[in-house]
């Protein structure tokens, strides 16, 4: 492979047209165009792409999600497809079978969409708003800090810990959410703070 | 890892054990498949199952699970008696010939200082012996009858290749093979990585585990070179991420480490903090720990952190015990101690152990909050699902509040693979319905938070109010904004000391790295590693240069490798003491006379003298550690601790039961069942086809494995009469499930001490949401007893009892 064509662009470039073949070589040019007019183009030479990196294992393979152009101006961006990045040191291109069908979690059916709430003793979720899920959460938080808070311990040492309310991260979060996340944490106080790293 | 996937084609012979790369980690594993048939590499397998990694191996061997220890101590054992080690190494990296005090011990599994009914050691006597200069006293012709080389001689000669068959129950000739080949590995032009993942960590002695492969490791000279390597290979796309990032209980970023209450203020806590070098002219790096503190604090509480308030020390809680682990978190919950709970994108109804009490002590909560993508269990864990999920809704009295997040489609950011790699990716979707980013459910949460406590007062709003929080959007903190963060700013500009006229640094630029950073406040970080991430020169870690220079495999231009963008940690250790690479084949860095240069950034100050500067700059002794002092609670040395339920007694240490030094709850303590009553060891293991309990919610994954299933060999089935495919219900002293078995030559019975063993496979990843077959996973069955140093679940090594039962009906 020529040091200055990635992969990606010459595999692109490959589906994109029939110059040079070796029919047309051969001077039945003619029947291949119009046999290449009746075939639609490559669904995805016109398509978004976005890199990303599957979010399962920690070999993280390079992944390119396509989305229709023009998508994302009046109506939500949706993906029709995801492939192994062929550019990507590490996979090449390939994808094992949980990130080969990654399209599929996107669209699970049971993929989260509304803030729901339940009751005690109930049997079932409601949905909510999300600013009454939002104000829900930091009224239960204050109430619990401001009972529970350890400003100093029994010998007068400033403690400043809140040990009744816990918190699990995700550990397929990005970098940036879990830095926000630890300043919100630490700052009111948490210790009860775990991963999966530790699990 | 120390080293990185792309570099596992450089080596000469891989060893899977602990880990099962070809199922767990299949794109990664093209990389020994290519130094097999690239340069004719050797791949070993040590596993009590026959895996697909096996099926590819040059040479598997049988190992009963938890044994790993005496296995390990067992080749370092080989090698040693066989002078097979990489001598110019390990005296030169490693502190082999530092002499260790009189009063240190080890008999019949126990070191000097311990304290039976504490379960703790008091390990003062686990230190070296200093000299009048406060330098540690060395041996170089190791000699010295207490110096580290004889005492690991005298530690591992009780694990002889019969030894090991008794307690690994892995034939003798098998042992010896795979002893043999890594004992070449020893050779300076020879190297062997290992790849090890969740059966090396799941254990009450899982740090123990790896310790001891990084001894063998380090006396075969196999660290700091290419294709060497401790290659850990990690779980989750972000679990590295969240490790760096200090998101645990007793953390902070950049393996800092929380105050204690004995710390009670910043004097005291950074005097513990002065890692002083232990030998003449080492680097002992984590000297700067101030610089790196306090620039953490400007970050969180920027102006409201400065030298008046000791940086805002205070603001910091304090811990009282080591740490509020997840099995110390709901144990309090259990015992009603605990109000609320938070699981972002975790499902420890599923995910932690003894389920019958993470259920109990959820149902105990006032309040637990779901931040998740999918539809999770434990969001449900109120919720009857017959046998699957038997609890009365109306007896729960806990709030539930499930928020939707965005997946990793919808979502910016970084994310820190298994070899060090901050890759940015981009959003290339919108969230379906109302899903919302976790960054801007965080954000919302602390405004009303912030906002509530400005109206109403209360507990100490000033830690929380005054967090330092630069975003254009307050409500909606972008992931540049956090990247520019966490790499790191200039405050407060610096002046040139020697050209007053010129600036050192200058206010509001990003940090180039964490060389730069100061502990007068000048400076800010998120996380001192990770500072060169995202600096002037603009987003290091959405670079995608993929140039292999000299097919070295680094791919030093694609993203960004903390620290400094090193790829392979000690590299300097790739070099004798001259600094001439061991291997000249597999050059990586090299000392030209006045600099160390060559493909990778020097991992050592680059005009540190061969000679006098040693490779393992963060250690205060600038080598490498045979023997840890008293670094781990539960022994300088590893030692062969059988799992809290156990087969057999421990033949190395007949009175000691588990870890001596594992923490157990009295409840817990009571919960262990014993072989009388549960006569099978079981372990837990993951598909190929499924990421623990996400890709059930994910079609064609579950048609892949529809269903919940358990392992077993042919002989137990035949001894049991279980058909291959019927249902049987496998118990433990916690809890049971029913599952149809599948009946397998891939596990065979090990002949332990005389007694045979047989193993039964749980494998995890079926629940009751999603579009899978509802099923359980093995945390139904597991102990509630974690490691002895960072408390991971012992989830691979257990005991249970099973039968054949009828078909449940549907």
């Amino acid at each position: 492979m020529p040091d200055d064509i990635s992969r990606r662009r010459f595999l692109r470039a490959a589906g994109a047209g029939v110059a040079g073949t070796t029919l047309g070589a051969f001077g039945f040019g003619e029947s291949e165009t119009a046999l290449a007019a009746a075939i639609r183009p490559f669904k995805l030479a016109r398509a978004v792409e976005t890199r990303n990196t599957c979010p399962y294992c920690a070999v993280a393979c390079g992944i390119i999600m396509y989305s229709p152009p023009g998508a994302g101006d009046s109506a939500k961006r949706t993906l029709t497809h995801i492939e192994g990045d062929p550019d990507h040191p590490t996979n090449r291109g390939t994808l094992c079978p949980k990130g080969a069908a990654l399209l599929d979690f996107v669209r699970a059916p049971t993929r989260l969409t509304r803030p729901r709430y339940r009751g005690p003793g109930e049997a079932q979720f409601r949905e909510i708003s999300w600013d009454q899920a939002l104000d829900k959460v930091a009224r239960l938080f204050k109430d619990d800090r401001d009972k529970n808070f350890i400003a100093k311990n029994k010998s007068g040492v400033t403690v400043n810990r809140w040990t009744t309310t816990g918190f699990l991260a995700a550990s397929a979060t990005t970098n940036e959410t879990a830095f926000l996340t630890y300043k919100v944490v630490r700052g009111a106080g948490g210790v009860v703070f775990d991963n999966q790293a530790r699990v | 890892m120390t080293n990185l996937w792309t570099d596992i084609r450089n080596t000469d012979l891989v060893i899977i054990m602990g880990g099962n790369a070809a199922e767990a980690h299949p794109c990664g594993f093209k990389w020994v498949t290519e130094a097999k048939a690239g340069r004719g590499a050797k791949l070993i397998v040590v596993d009590p199952r026959f895996t697909r990694s096996a099926s590819v191996a040059d040479v598997y061997a049988p190992i009963r699970p938890g044994t790993d220890i005496a296995f390990l101590l067992g080749v370092i054992n080989h090698c040693i008696a066989n002078d097979q080690v990489h001598k110019d190494y390990v005296k030169t990296f490693t502190n082999a010939g530092y002499i260790v005090k009189e009063d240190y011990g080890y008999q019949d599994g126990l070191f000097s200082g311990y304290d039976e009914t504490k379960r703790d050691y008091d390990r003062s006597s686990w230190a070296y012996e200093l000299d009048a200069e406060g330098y540690a006293s060395v041996d170089e012709t190791l000699q010295h009858p207490r110096c580290v080389w004889n005492l690991l001689k005298q530690h591992v000669s009780v694990y002889t290749p019969e030894m090991v068959e008794r307690i690994c129950g892995t034939p003798k000739d098998k042992f010896l093979k795979v002893a043999q080949m890594i004992a070449e590995t020893s050779s300076p032009t020879k190297t062997m990585t290992s790849m090890y993942a969740l059966g090396w960590t799941q254990h009450s002695k899982g740090s123990q585990n790896i310790r001891a492969m990084a001894m063998l490791q380090l006396i075969l000279g196999n660290i700091g070179v290419r294709g060497g390597g401790m290659n850990a290979l990690r779980g989750h796309s972000n679990i590295q991420g969240l490790t760096d990032l200090g998101l645990m209980s007793n953390l902070l970023p950049g393996y800092m480490t929380l105050p204690m209450e004995a710390e009670p203020d910043f004097a005291s806590y950074i005097a513990k903090r002065g890692f002083k070098p232990l030998r003449p002219n080492q680097t002992s790096y984590w000297q700067n720990y101030k610089k790196f503190f306090v620039s953490f604090q400007k970050a969180m509480w920027g102006p409201a952190a400065t030298a008046d308030n000791d940086f805002a020390y205070d603001y910091l809680p304090k811990l009282d015990v080591p740490t509020y682990d997840i099995l110390r978190a709901f144990e309090l919950m259990f015992e009603g101690k605990m109000n609320g709970y938070v699981c972002q994108g975790f499902n420890p109804l599923l995910s932690f152990p003894n389920r019958q009490k993470v259920t109990a002590a959820l149902s105990k909560l006032k309040f637990l909050v779901v931040m998740d993508p999918l539809d999770t269990e434990t969001a449900r864990f109120w919720e009857n699902h017959g046998d699957h999920n038997d609890v009365d809704p109306t007896k729960i009295q806990t709030e539930v509040l499930q928020l939707p997040s965005t997946c990793f489609a919808e979502d910016e950011g970084s994310l820190t693979n298994s070899g060090r790699w901050l890759q940015w990716h981009w959003a290339g979707a919108d969230p379906p319905g109302e899903a919302r980013a976790d960054t801007w459910i965080m954000a919302q949460i602390y405004q009303r938070l912030k906002a509530l406590y400005e109206k109403e007062g209360g507990a100490v709003p000033d830690p929380l109010v005054k967090l330092h929080w630069p975003y254009r959007d307050p409500g909606n903190p972008r992931p540049e904004e956090l990247a520019r963060e966490v790499n790191g700013y200039v405050v407060d500009s610096v002046k040139d000391p020697n050209d007053p006229a010129k600036l050192l640094l200058e206010a509001g630029k990003q940090v180039p790295n964490f060389a730069v950073l100061r502990d007068d406040g000048s400076t800010a970080s998120g996380c001192w590693i990770y500072a060169g991430s995202f600096t002037e020169a603009g987003n290091m870690m959405a670079r995608r240069d993929n140039a292999n220079p000299d097919s070295s495999d680094l791919f030093a231009k694609w993203a960004f490798s903390w620290p400094a963008n090193r790829r392979i940690l000690y590299n300097r250790a790739s070099c004798d003491i001259d600094g001439k690479p061991w291997d000249p084949s597999r050059k990586l860095i090299e000392w030209n006379g006045q600099s160390w240069a060559g493909y990778d950034v020097p991992d050592i100050a680059p005009t540190a003298k061969p000679g006098v500067v040693m490779p393992f700059i963060m250690n205060q002794e600038g080598v490498s550690r045979l023997w840890v002092l008293g670094l781990m609670r539960d022994g300088p040395f590893p030692t062969h601790y059988e799992p809290f339920e156990a087969p057999i007694d421990n033949l190395v240490a007949p009175k000691v039961h588990g870890n001596p030094a594992a923490r157990v709850f009295k409840g817990d303590l009571e919960q262990f069942g014993d072989a009388k009553d549960y006569p099978y060891v079981a372990t837990s293991y993951r598909l190929t086809e499924h990421f623990h309990f996400w890709t059930k919610h994910v079609w064609v994954n579950a048609v892949l494995q529809p269903e919940f299933f358990v392992e077993i060999s042919e002989a137990l089935a035949r001894e049991k009469g279980i058909a291959p495919g019927s249902w049987v219900r496998v118990w433990s002293k916690r809890g049971a499930v029913k599952a149809k078995a599948v009946v397998t030559k891939r596990i065979r019975p090990l002949v332990c001490d005389g007694k045979t063993v047989h193993v039964v496979g749980v494998p995890l990843h079926w629940g009751f949401t999603g579009a899978a077959r509802k099923g359980y996973g093995p945390n139904s069955l597991t102990p509630f007893v974690g490691d002895a140093n960072v408390e991971t679940p012992e989830f691979k090594a257990f005991l249970v009892d099973i039968e054949p039962i009828p078909a449940p009906t549907v």
